[in-house]
């Protein structure tokens, strides 16, 4: 596949007016803003705040009305508008090595200066980490927890080497969980309801179904919606995932694809002449960079494993089953066999030419298994890919023109294989 | 039909003139890449060979780390693609093809037509890219194009252990103050690029013959070296610089047609 070579545009031309945002992605930024701001507000009432990992059981604080926020979306958040430039400088410079996550680093500069360019957060009466993700994390809270004199509360979920989650394992973590509720009482001084954290479990369900509703609705060909809006969506599920608001978001978004489906319209802004999934976390720093290159090429994002994570599933009012999901995740918490199974089967369903993936600085626990992974799925499906190098909030780890060069062979062997596929020639 | 091929690499410029998509008119190297005058006088000297002027090419595709930048392509093609077309000319029973660039390395796997079927490029390192050959030619203090002939008489290789070219500079500076021969250092610097390029090719699947494309190709102790990995033996043309550029006007003649 060959780039076309662009001419110059006319000297005079008129700037193209900007899109005016969705509904829904005036509400999801409206709801996060607020997060944070209720959160300022909350402490300044003298209220306990928390910081919080991003798949921890938030279904406990919530029920208990406390105000959470997640350092991993903050720092993702400044990442993307390029604030936490110097924020990593700082954590390096306090000695924290290039090699740790770049989400830790952040947010361990945070710790320190307690101000960045936007998403700020108050600091912390306790922290809750769950290592379901990855066990940096855990590290990573620690230090926040001993840096500022507070309780950390860490729901252990052991790597997942079956394909499901042991009676043994989930006894162990619902015997946490029930730790946590008596902590965060003791701490907030409010006492469980049970019926409200039931109510909460079943808006936290409502929304997972609802988010991969929203995130299904693209493997529609054409795809309704440019895939990489949906990482616009994801504060949802990290930051506000037991909430009745972000409910009313993702019905509002879902409203909006299916009103492009019905017109057949996308806000994929040329012709999708490429679909992919998207392996890792998505590369803040370069977001446009990333978006702009595929766009050149045709290629829309529509699926990817990391939109997905969130997809937590249980019985409201079942703790049991609340622990048994915690463990569960569809990521990195789990064996090869088990990923790569729920792989295959989302590039089925998407109907995707190609897989990028993003070998990450930061997370190596996403990148480990990506050599095996990609040979299994291009082997299973025999579709092509290609990965590049980056970081996910890190900006000295990413080559423009790398990317590119990558992109552009994958395109061509995509188009390649197209052309088997509809003419029989090459 | 007068076609043109450009690869601007990151170290060096290469050009070729094609009639009808089939007879060489001509072919330039300048070992200066993009950003220098470089893919310019690449340019020139294809045309001035081949008797020609620019506007009587009647399509030019430009490929190499600055296909993007350089002025006056008709067409911008990414040197997979191109190295896999220009292999194929040279080394028609190629299958795979193992390109070693001035700061990237890949291996590709291409049709009987030399159509790209798949491929991987290496990760963030200039481990086994030309780029860690020329390093570690200057420690030596020798140029490069003379590493392939000083570890030709090589006895006993060191081991070069390091990936990061910075480390692997102090290994190799470590050997010489050990005395190690200068050719025994060669050949394991060899080695070293040998295997982390060899994990890429084995990553994909070696199928059918193994050619080596661009400039790290005419390197014979790289070429041994990786025959040596791979457990068979690799095909070199005398014009494997060429590949890419040569490729770049195979498209262009596609184009044109
Ligand atoms: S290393 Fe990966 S999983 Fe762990 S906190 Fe960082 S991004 Fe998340």
């Amino acid at each position: 596949m060959e780039e076309k070579t662009t001419q110059a545009a006319p000297e005079a031309a008129p700037k193209k007016p900007k899109k005016p945002l969705p509904k829904s992605r005036i509400m999801v930024g409206e709801q996060l803003a607020k997060l944070y701001q209720d959160t300022i507000d909350a402490k300044a009432r003298g209220e306990k705040i928390g910081w919080s990992a991003s798949i921890f059981p938030q279904e406990i604080a919530e029920a208990l009305g406390l105000y959470i926020v997640y350092p991993e979306n903050q720092a993702a958040g400044l990442a993307a508008r390029h604030q936490s430039d110097d924020l990593l400088a700082h954590a390096e410079a306090a000695g924290y090595n290039m090699d740790i996550c770049s989400y830790a680093r952040t947010s361990l500069a945070y710790m320190d200066t307690l101000t960045a360019e936007s998403n700020n957060m108050p600091k912390p009466d306790f922290v809750l980490c769950c290592n379901n993700i990855c066990n940096q994390l855990t590290k990573w809270f620690e230090n926040l927890a001993h840096q500022f004199q507070v309780p950390m509360f860490l729901i252990d979920t052991v790597y997942n080497y079956d394909p499901c989650a042991s009676d043994a394992k989930v006894k162990y973590v619902r015997a946490q969980i029930d730790d946590l509720i008596h902590g965060l009482e003791e701490i907030s001084g409010k006492k469980m309801d049970y019926d409200k954290l039931t109510e909460v479990m079943r808006i936290s369900q409502r929304n997972k179904d609802l988010w991969r509703e929203a995130n299904e609705l693209l493997a529609v060909k054409p795809a309704p919606l440019a895939g990489f809006d949906l990482f616009n969506y994801m504060s949802c599920m990290v930051c506000n995932r037991g909430k009745a608001s972000t409910t009313a978001v993702l019905e509002q978004l879902i409203a909006e694809i299916k009103e492009n489906i019905a017109e057949g319209k996308s806000t994929f802004p040329v012709e999708e002449e490429y679909r992919v999934f998207w392996e890792g976390i998505a590369c803040w720093p370069y977001l446009g960079h990333t978006f702009k290159t595929l766009k050149k090429y045709g290629i829309n994002m529509v699926a990817t494993g990391y939109v997905n994570a969130w997809g937590l599933e249980y019985e409201p009012g079942d703790l049991d089953g609340l622990a048994r999901a915690y463990i569960d995740l569809p990521n990195n918490n789990n064996n090869l066999e088990t990923v790569v199974g729920r792989r295959i089967e989302a590039h089925k369903k998407f109907q995707v030419d190609g897989t990028i993936y993003h070998v990450n600085r930061s997370c190596k626990v996403m990148d480990c298994q990506q050599y095996e992974t990609q040979r299994r799925i291009s082997e299973a499906t025999g579709i092509p890919f290609t990965s590049f190098d980056g970081d996910q909030a890190d900006f000295r780890a990413y080559s423009e023109a790398q990317y590119e060069t990558r992109i552009q062979g994958l395109v061509e062997v995509m188009e390649q294989r197209k052309k088997e596929r509809e003419g029989g020639k090459d | 039909m007068i076609t043109m091929g450009v690869d601007v690499g990151s170290t060096s410029s290469k050009a070729v003139i094609l009639r009808d998509g089939k007879e060489i008119l001509a072919k330039a190297a300048v070992p200066m890449g993009t950003g220098t005058p470089g893919p310019g006088q690449a340019l020139e000297l294809a045309l001035t060979q081949a008797g020609l002027t620019r506007d009587q090419i009647d399509c030019l595709v430009a490929t190499g780390y600055g296909r993007l930048t350089f002025p006056g392509a008709d067409h911008q093609v990414s040197e997979v693609t191109c190295h896999g077309r220009g292999i194929h000319f040279l080394l028609p029973e190629a299958r795979t093809v193992i390109d070693i660039g001035g700061q990237d390395a890949k291996a590709l796997q291409i049709s009987d037509k030399g159509k790209l079927l798949n491929f991987v490029m290496n990760d963030k390192c200039a481990a086994g890219t030309g780029r860690f050959l020329d390093v570690m030619a200057k420690v030596l203090g020798i140029p490069v194009e003379g590493l392939g002939d000083l570890s030709a008489q090589s006895e006993q290789p060191v081991s070069i252990s390091n990936v990061c070219t910075v480390f692997a500079e102090s290994e190799v500076i470590s050997h010489l103050a050990a005395g190690a021969k200068l050719s025994d250092i060669a050949a394991g610097i060899h080695t070293s690029v040998a295997r982390r390029v060899a994990a890429l090719a084995l990553r994909i699947g070696v199928e059918g013959q193994v050619a080596m494309s661009g400039g790290v190709a005419l390197n014979q102790g790289v070429v041994r070296a990786m025959a040596a990995e791979l457990k068979r033996p690799i095909l070199v043309h005398e014009d494997a610089q060429l590949a890419g550029a040569l490729g770049a006007a195979l498209l262009a003649a596609e184009r044109a047609r």
